[in-house]
């Protein structure tokens, strides 16, 4: 029965529900339990489009328009990626999601010996700024807006994407890119960090800075709770160490004299959309209220549109099942109806087949027909917020608000997020969880179908799937480019340009301006990390268990 | 659910390996083969015992280091920053880093040597994780025999690492030359390690992650305590000069800074006990105190094996049961026979 | 002297990418299986693997791989033990593992591959059955 806990009696009826988040839930809900959580219309729900936004974030929301879907592009050389961009703008496609495989995202060149094997896998392989010409070369980079899913080097692809489009002759006042850049993130689930906490706090608070005043359309960081939650976090969890996380970037940015009126409205965050239905609904509608609350009276925040939490609420890679995986249709179509319900802005699916792979066309294809169904042929967009004043669905939204704020203070009895992950606290809390609901899932305490309910026999559980096949012809051509790069690039520019960002690193000024000048002498990606490394040392990674 | 399957495994040697576990090979320094020898000393095999007798006189050359505190100090980090100094100074470097097994299952994560996967690809450096398999103080005997197969492979320093000071016979002052105790700044949990009894057992005492506020103070405190420590001291070593006085070093061992005072403190601590002879004496303690604890555990083995076996026991039992004897008579009784033959 | 085994067994990150929280809870089910488990950390190189496997003497090593690349890197570790005499060692890999690799990893000297979503039962019971001997 999915991820809550369910206590039966011995006839079978349901005698208790306990959410992840660790709320119970009552067999029916009525007037009095709204009463007993303190509902008042004004404060906790309000108009649609208004403060504290728990409805949604615009007035008429999906009326006046659907929610936008993304996809991740980007696979081997930066020649095919630049194809796929091109045919999906044809397609419509007015914003690039896009992928970086390990070695980038690790800060390696792809003739680094780690770099083995992994070239071009799971992503596009970027050494030089010639590889991001290439990516992105004809594209319309004033209109076109770029997803760079990066994290630790994402200062490096920021400057990256700036100078290309000089080079193409726009102005970085035109172009707008949205780098991943979530370290702390990195740090407790998806484990592509490379400097120590602080290090990487600090390059995220560089960039944002940055943005702030030389890339007025870019918005320089993701906060990803979704990363945490597919480690083991609750959805309560989720958006607690969300939150805190940017409290600490907000924090950094503000050190510099900066003020969050200035830049909050740039952040934008990542949700998952797995796990029980009502939890999830509940889940986004505190969020957004929360976050408004938290900006305005803790940030001074007045603009109306910066409390925005603005984001991409989808994926649900970690619900997905390996048996059976076209049950995965269904169930994604599930995560997707509760997104819906609860008015994600922009959403995404993970294809049935991720649990395997990169997704393959076919599979990506049938993910954007589930949420098409969903926006035009089932009533999605007929009203906001449709399940308003529901007994359950406030009552419940209230009490998520409570566990949020709970494991908030849990962060914040360790001096915030920053210093949580520098001990462990958190990697550990998340890892027993993780290992908790395994064990149930795999006891059956927690029902899956297909995986330890209705399952088939043998065989015909392990059905094959069409997998992406890897071409070994990329790293060659990578590394056959990059040979000839350093050979026809002049080695004094690289090494000044080097050398200025090496002092930039070791002191206090901005690394992103030295960065750009790095990406213009055509200084590789691994040099440049490679001058991190050097200068911040690596993460020492704290005990797990 | 039964994961534990109770069956009896099968030898961890193959057939091939059996061959280089040979003093010749150890004595070599081939990685393999000692590796395969700790192993069969960690399981108590006969054969292991065999080797140890033949191994025991090449033993005696290595400088054995001990660093012990409680968990999260920092001793895994700062053993890693110190085997990079070592081998600065081309000393061939082993670590033994004993973990705490799970009361529950006996199982461990052994999680020291993710600190010092660096130095994994070094020819001339040994990491070896170990479980205490229940053993109070941390160190089991397997943790001793362990390093004098690593000191007759020949490296030049042995570092123990080990939580809290212990009180079995194996216990880290017994074990090793030098012992370093590692706290960390705020009186709260570094002091209170440092309180409990294992302040006189320290040569270095460290304040690691000196990156930290109030590390000023914590080194105050610790040399505050050292004073009080030697000046309540009489005994014969203080009087005659040769004891060594305990030094206070701040480390920060992430980042290295300070790790090279602490080696180069260690390597004086060395020097100090040569120049006093202190280094003999002090080998020579740990030699007998090695021999009482394998006396200690052999007797009782060997004896308690030949009384079982013995028809009297059997009788005995019988005894009990029938409520012509108490227990406690009865082991005295048996003992005491045991004695006078 | 009476003797006491226990499983050891080295749960290594071999490559770049690190997605652990499968590793990371394997481990914690191999101890409560009361095995001793040498966790490598992330970001390892094959050599890396090798020079542990050694020092630590287990008895397995189990890759978690989650890239897609476990066909080459299995293949150069299993050819890696055997040239440093470790081919007493069993190797064992999970993670992202189509099924249809399954046969081609075991032709190769995979003893066992565990796929994700696999319950510990069976990772346990696994590596129980490599150590007595039974396939
Ligand atoms: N800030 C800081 N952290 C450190 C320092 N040394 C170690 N640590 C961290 O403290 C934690 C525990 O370190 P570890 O060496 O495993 O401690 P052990 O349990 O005593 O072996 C790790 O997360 C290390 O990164 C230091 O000098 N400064
Ligand atoms: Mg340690």
């Amino acid at each position: 029965m999915g991820v809550a806990k369910y206590i039966k009696d011995e006839k079978g009826a349901i005698q208790e529900v306990t959410y992840q988040s660790g709320i119970k839930v009552k067999s029916s809900y009525g007037p009095e339990d709204l009463e007993k959580a303190g509902f008042e219309y004004d404060k906790d729900l309000g108009q649609p489009g208004e403060y504290p936004f728990t409805r949604s974030l615009h007035p008429l929301s999906y009326r006046s328009r659907a929610w936008t879907t993304r996809q991740y592009t980007g696979f081997g050389t930066p020649a095919e990626t630049n194809e796929r961009f091109k045919l999906m703008i044809k397609n419509g496609q007015n914003g690039l999601n896009v992928a970086f495989d390990l070695p980038t995202q690790m800060g390696y060149d792809s003739d680094h010996p780690l770099a083995q094997g992994e070239v071009g896998r799971v992503g596009m392989a970027i050494d030089s700024l010639k590889d991001f010409e290439t990516a992105f070369a004809g594209i319309p980079l004033d209109k076109i807006g770029s997803g760079l899913t990066i994290n630790a080097v994402a200062t490096i692809m920021m400057a990256m994407y700036q100078a290309t489009a000089e080079k193409f002759g726009y102005s970085k006042n035109q172009i707008s890119t949205t780098p991943q850049n979530d370290i702390l993130k990195e740090m407790i689930g998806r484990g592509a960090w490379i400097f120590p906490v602080e290090h990487g706090v600090r390059l995220v608070g560089d960039s944002i800075e940055y943005a702030v005043k030389e890339l007025p359309r870019s918005n320089p960081v993701s906060l990803c709770g979704y990363h945490i939650r597919e480690s083991g976090a609750t959805p309560a969890q989720e958006i607690a160490y969300a939150f805190s996380i940017a409290k600490d970037y907000i924090a950094n940015v503000t050190q510099r004299g900066i003020k969050p009126e200035d830049f909050v409205g740039r952040f934008s965050f990542n949700f998952n959309v797995y796990g029980n239905l009502w939890e999830q609904i509940a889940k986004f509608r505190a969020a957004r209220k929360l976050w408004a609350i938290m900006l305005k009276e803790e940030y001074g925040v007045t603009d109306k549109k910066k409390l925005f939490l603005r984001g991409l609420f989808g994926g649900g890679g970690s619900g997905l099942t390996k048996e059976q995986p076209e049950n995965n249709i269904m169930r994604s179509a599930y995560y997707a109806l509760g997104a819906a319900l609860s008015g994600a802005q922009t959403t995404a699916l993970c294809s049935f087949d991720e649990a395997y792979t990169i997704p393959t066309p076919r599979s990506a294809l049938l993910s954007l027909r589930t949420l098409e169904m969903l926006m035009d042929e089932v009533g999605l967009r007929d009203t906001v917020d449709p399940l308003a004043g529901s007994y359950f669905i406030e009552t419940l939204t209230l009490e998520m608000e409570e566990k949020i704020l709970e494991e908030m203070k849990d962060v914040e009895k360790w001096g915030g997020m920053t210093k949580a992950i520098s001990s462990g606290f958190i990697q550990r809390k998340i890892s027993a969880q993780a290992y908790k609901y395994e064990k149930g899932l795999q006891s059956g305490e927690y029902k899956k179908v297909g995986l330890n309910q209705s399952t088939e026999d043998g065989e015909a559980e392990k059905t094959d799937v069409e997998l992406h096949e890897y071409n070994e012809e990329w790293a060659e051509k990578s590394k056959a480019n990059l040979k000839e790069l350093k050979r026809t690039r002049n080695d004094q520019e690289v090494s000044q340009s080097l050398a200025a960002l090496e002092k930039a690193a070791r002191g206090s000024d901005n690394v992103m301006p030295h960065l750009v000048k790095c990406c213009h002498a055509y200084a590789t990606v691994g040099e440049m990390a490679g001058v991190f490394r050097e200068v911040f040392g690596e993460w020492n990674e704290p005990d797990f268990y | 659910m039964n994961w534990h399957m109770k069956k009896k495994r099968k030898s961890v040697l193959n057939p091939n390996i059996e061959n280089i576990l040979s003093v010749k090979e150890i004595l070599s320094g081939n990685k393999l083969a000692g590796a395969r020898v700790i192993r069969l000393i960690e399981e108590n095999d006969p054969q292991a015992f065999e080797l140890l007798k033949q191994l025991y006189p090449y033993s005696g050359k290595a400088f054995i280091i001990g660093i012990t505190g409680s968990p999260g100090v920092g001793k895994s980090t700062l053993i890693n920053s110190m085997i990079q100094e070592f081998r600065k100074l081309d000393k061939k470097t082993a670590v033994v880093a004993v973990d705490p097994s799970s009361p529950v299952s006996g199982g461990a994560i052994l999680g020291d040597r993710i600190r010092m996967q660096k130095h994994a690809t070094d020819e001339n450096v040994f990491i070896r994780s170990m479980a205490s398999r229940g053993e109070k103080g941390g160190l089991s005997r397997a943790a001793k025999d362990a390093v004098i197969v690593l000191d007759t492979m020949g490296y030049e320093i042995i570092i123990i690492e080990t939580v809290g000071a212990g009180q079995g016979e194996f216990e880290i002052a017994n074990l090793a030359h030098s012992i370093g105790i590692v706290t960390i700044p705020g009186a709260g949990d570094g002091m209170q390690a440092v309180k409990a009894g294992i302040l006189e057992k320290g040569d270095i005492f460290i304040v690691n992650k000196s990156d930290k506020p109030d590390v000023d103070q914590t080194l105050h405190q610790l040399n505050m305590m050292l004073e009080m420590r030697n000046s309540s001291r009489t005994d014969f070593q203080t009087t005659t000069g040769t004891d060594w006085t305990p030094k206070v070093l701040k480390t920060s061992a992430q980042n290295g800074n300070g790790v090279k005072e602490v080696v180069d403190t260690f390597l004086s601590h060395f020097d100090f006990m040569e120049k006093n002879n202190t280094f003999d004496t002090k080998k020579d303690e740990m030699e007998i105190l090695y021999f009482n604890a394998l006396l200690k555990d052999l007797a009782l083995e060997k004896l308690l094996k030949y009384i079982k076996t013995s028809d009297r026991y059997v009788e005995t039992i019988k005894e009990i049961q029938s409520c012509k004897i108490d227990p406690l008579s009865a082991a005295e009784l048996l003992t005491d026979k045991l004695i006078e033959r | 002297m009476k003797t006491t085994k226990k499983i050891r067994v080295l749960i290594a990150k071999p490559g770049l990418d690190g997605h652990d929280k499968g590793a990371k809870i394997v481990c914690l089910a191999l101890r409560d299986a009361g095995m001793e488990v040498i966790y490598s950390g992330l970001h390892q190189t094959l050599d890396q693997i090798i020079q542990t496997a050694t020092e630590e003497a287990v008895d397995v090593i189990g890759l978690s791989i989650m890239s897609g690349a476990h066909l080459p890197i299995c293949e150069k570790l299993l050819a890696m033990m055997k040239e440093k005499g470790l081919d007493d060692i069993h190797l064992t890999v999970g993670g992202v593992i189509p099924y249809q690799d399954i046969p081609q990893l075991k032709e190769m000297g995979v003893a066992q591959v565990f796929p994700g979503g696999v319950s510990f039962e069976h990772i346990v019971t696994g590596i129980n059955a490599l150590e007595t001997g039974e396939k």
